[in-house]
């Protein structure tokens, strides 16, 4: 075992191992379904057929997704530099601070397709700075990107409340939230894609975000795997005594990274307050940004993966909202332990299995999993 | 008078509010010291104090309640060793985890046992820890300024808090004059070493743990059975992280650790006390500004502007032994 983790074919190592690490963690999601006394077999069938069954719940799984596929980017952009964002959801949480105030300057005056962009770049900018504060501290104070990054979430949070309820809210109002966007701030809904398909939808908030969230994903493929800057963040990656020797500089490797990555968290707010709220509220993040861990571990850090992880989360929050409703039982706090176990078993549980489907593997085909090889040079 | 009496309370709910943050810091620096990162000690206060809650109210018993906080709080503890030890996973993956798991698993089991939208029963007499008055607090209560520092500030807290506090101490003495202590701390800058003399790297960090989950099970316990009278969901509220920012204020050192402690703890017993009022020269200050103050201390303090923070040299990296 000196070299643990021999390698497996492709598909095993990217579909059979996450797949095992989920089923393993809805097993366990199940037990506790059944400690509150219900069946987790029915459980689960409401949960499919909540997301998938009708029209309205596809569109509501694809809204609740593309917000994932946000944050997902976001953290695996981070973590092919090998650093760890915590700080997603304090990053998207401030962003709505710059749609708020592209929306409400000029919602009256310019139509969706002008202020939509305006307000992509106002979010991107405002989650970029969030971001780059940490890592300019990471780069050149040396303190660690996890807890300055932690530290700014609270921060972030502070600000926001300070904001929404007092200056951003409207006079007379109790809510703390900003007014209501006019018509030129409410994005297209996408919904008709679904009917086309022959399905009715009621009412879901599926809108334009969806595709700019698929564009970005393509986007990050390219940058991560297809760019000489993608390259040299994978090698400071993997190694930054590595980078350093191939005169990478650090400093500027982990600003970009950070950088890009709070500009992907940014991006998450547009789907919340321009798609669906039509306004700015308190705590519209909702924890999207620690969904993003989730999604970024289960999709194994590839765009592909990240937007299939990022429908599965989607699924479970639409799903657990139906369940919630069926099963009185279980209210949709269900998904957070999901989303936990999810995390424990396919990030920090990463290798659990890994040693017995390397020797199942084996003794199939030992030359297959390169087990002759890493005898031959252990002798 | 009226300024000392402020001061008095103000300063008796500082003691109050560090509490929690004290026995969580004392935690995670038991664990940290040991080269385990733990940013689940959010999670695992939550389980404490809802299992302490659930227990108290369904045995009768304040005892029971606390010693079910600690089981749950210590098995939480295990999953994170065995995820970040055993298999050598990312610590902060499995911090994440652990959270996220109490966050949802404490909701739906109140839920599902309780009725109560989350909540716990409300705990009687008997079934939480109720104030202690020191002996002779009520005889001085009457002498300005001594007597009512010792009855109102020293005496009426719970026996919890005076544990948490009897725990600074003692966990210097465990740490640094121990040869458990001692090794602990080795672990946590050099494993190799450790491994080298024959000591067992894994089960001197399980070890570093278990201590972690009996403290942050008091933490809970204190925090459901002691200062409330019942769980409420997420009722740790960053309690947590702020235990994490001052650990790192008191650049993990234990008697540092009560005094960032009991900072933080004025910070916000201030911020209650202030709210709406003004102050002389700077005006009125937004309550989200102090609540913010302790996280933004500890950015400018980690980036070395008002001394340095290092942490142990090992934190965070999973021992792979030789072979």
């Amino acid at each position: 075992m000196s070299t643990p983790y021999a390698k497996l074919p492709a598909w095993a190592d990217y579909g059979l191992i996450p797949l095992i690490n989920l089923f393993v963690a809805f097993v366990v999601a199940g037990f506790v379904v059944l400690l509150v006394g219900e069946n987790p077999f029915r459980a689960a069938v409401i949960l499919v057929e909540g997301a998938f069954g009708k029209g309205t719940g596809i569109a509501f799984t694809l809204f609740y997704a593309t917000t994932f596929i946000f944050t997902g980017l976001s953290v695996a952009v981070a973590a092919h530099c090998s650093l760890f964002n915590i700080g997603t959801e304090g990053q998207a949480y401030l962003a709505g601070l710059g749609i708020a105030v592209v929306c409400l300057s000029f919602d009256s005056v310019l139509p969706w397709w002008l202020l939509f962009p305006l307000a992509i770049l106002a979010s991107a900018a405002v989650g970029a700075l969030w971001a780059l504060i940490p890592a300019y501290l990471q780069a050149k104070r040396g303190s660690h990107i996890v807890i300055t990054t932690i530290m700014f979430n609270f921060i972030a949070a502070s600000i926001m409340v300070y904001l929404l309820v007092g200056v951003l809210k409207p006079a007379g109002s109790q809510a703390p939230q900003t007014r209501n966007f006019l018509g030129g701030a409410e994005l297209p809904k996408l919904n008709w894609i679904i009917e086309l398909f022959g399905a009715k939808i009621r009412s879901a908030p599926l809108n334009i975000c969806f595709l700019l969230a698929l564009i970005m994903a393509f986007l990050v493929w390219v940058l991560i795997w297809r760019t000489k800057l993608g390259y040299e963040m994978r090698t400071y990656g993997h190694s930054p005594k590595a980078a350093r020797y191939a005169g990478i500089s650090e400093t500027r490797i982990i600003i970009t990274a950070m950088m890009i990555s709070g500009a992907l968290a940014g991006m998450m707010a547009l789907n919340p307050t321009m798609g669906d709220q039509h306004n700015v509220a308190i705590d519209f993040v909702s924890g999207a940004g620690f969904v993003g861990i989730a999604v970024a571990l289960m999709g194994r850090l590839h765009p592909i993966g990240i937007v299939l992880a990022a429908i599965l989360f989607g699924m479970l929050y639409q799903g657990g909202a139906e369940l919630a409703f069926e099963m009185p039982a279980i209210s949709r706090d269900m998904i957070v332990i999901i989303q936990g176990l999810v995390i424990l078993f396919a990030g920090a549980l990463e290798h659990m299995f890994r040693p017995y489907i390397q020797s199942l593997f084996a003794s199939f085909s030992p030359g297959a999993v390169g087990m002759e090889a890493v005898k031959g040079k252990g002798a | 008078m009226d300024i000392f009496n402020a001061i008095i309370q103000t300063l008796d709910s500082t003691i109050r509010l560090s509490v929690p943050l004290l026995l969580a810091c004392l935690a995670g620096l038991y664990s940290e010291r040991a080269g385990i990162f733990d940013i689940g000690l959010e999670g695992k206060m939550l389980v404490g104090a809802f299992a302490g809650a659930a227990a108290a109210a369904v045995f009768h018993s304040a005892f029971i309640g606390l010693g079910m906080a600690i089981l749950i709080s210590v098995a939480f503890a295990m999953v994170h060793g065995f995820a970040s030890i055993t298999h050598r996973g990312n610590q902060i993956v499995s911090g994440v985890a652990i959270n996220f798991i109490a966050a949802g698993s404490t909701i739906i089991l109140g839920q599902a046992w309780f009725q109560q939208g989350g909540r716990t029963p409300a705990l009687g007499a008997g079934e939480r820890f109720s104030p202690i008055t020191l002996p002779g607090a009520e005889a001085v209560k009457d002498v300005p300024i001594l007597g009512q520092i010792y009855s109102e500030l020293l005496s009426g807290h719970s026996a919890l808090v005076y544990l948490a506090f009897l725990m600074v101490p003692f966990t210097w003495w465990v740490l640094f004059r121990t040869r458990f202590g001692l090794r602990l701390r080795a672990v946590g800058e050099n494993p190799a070493a450790v491994d080298t003399a024959g000591i067992s790297v894994a089960w001197l960090r399980y070890r570093a743990l278990i201590c972690t989950g009996i403290l942050t099970g008091v933490a809970g316990a204190y925090l459901s059975m002691a200062q409330n009278g019942g769980f409420v969901k997420d009722m740790t509220a960053g309690k947590g992280y702020i235990a994490l920012a001052a650990l790192i204020f008191a650049k993990w050192k234990p008697v540092n650790a009560m005094f960032a402690c009991l900072l933080f703890g004025f910070l916000d017993a201030l911020s209650i006390r202030l709210q709406g009022t003004p102050l002389p020269i700077i005006g009125k200050v937004p309550v989200q500004f102090m609540q913010a103050l302790p996280y933004i201390l500890t950015v400018i303090l980690l980036a070395g502007f008002i001394g340095k923070a290092i942490p142990p040299r090992a934190g965070g990296v999973p021992y792979v032994k030789e072979r």
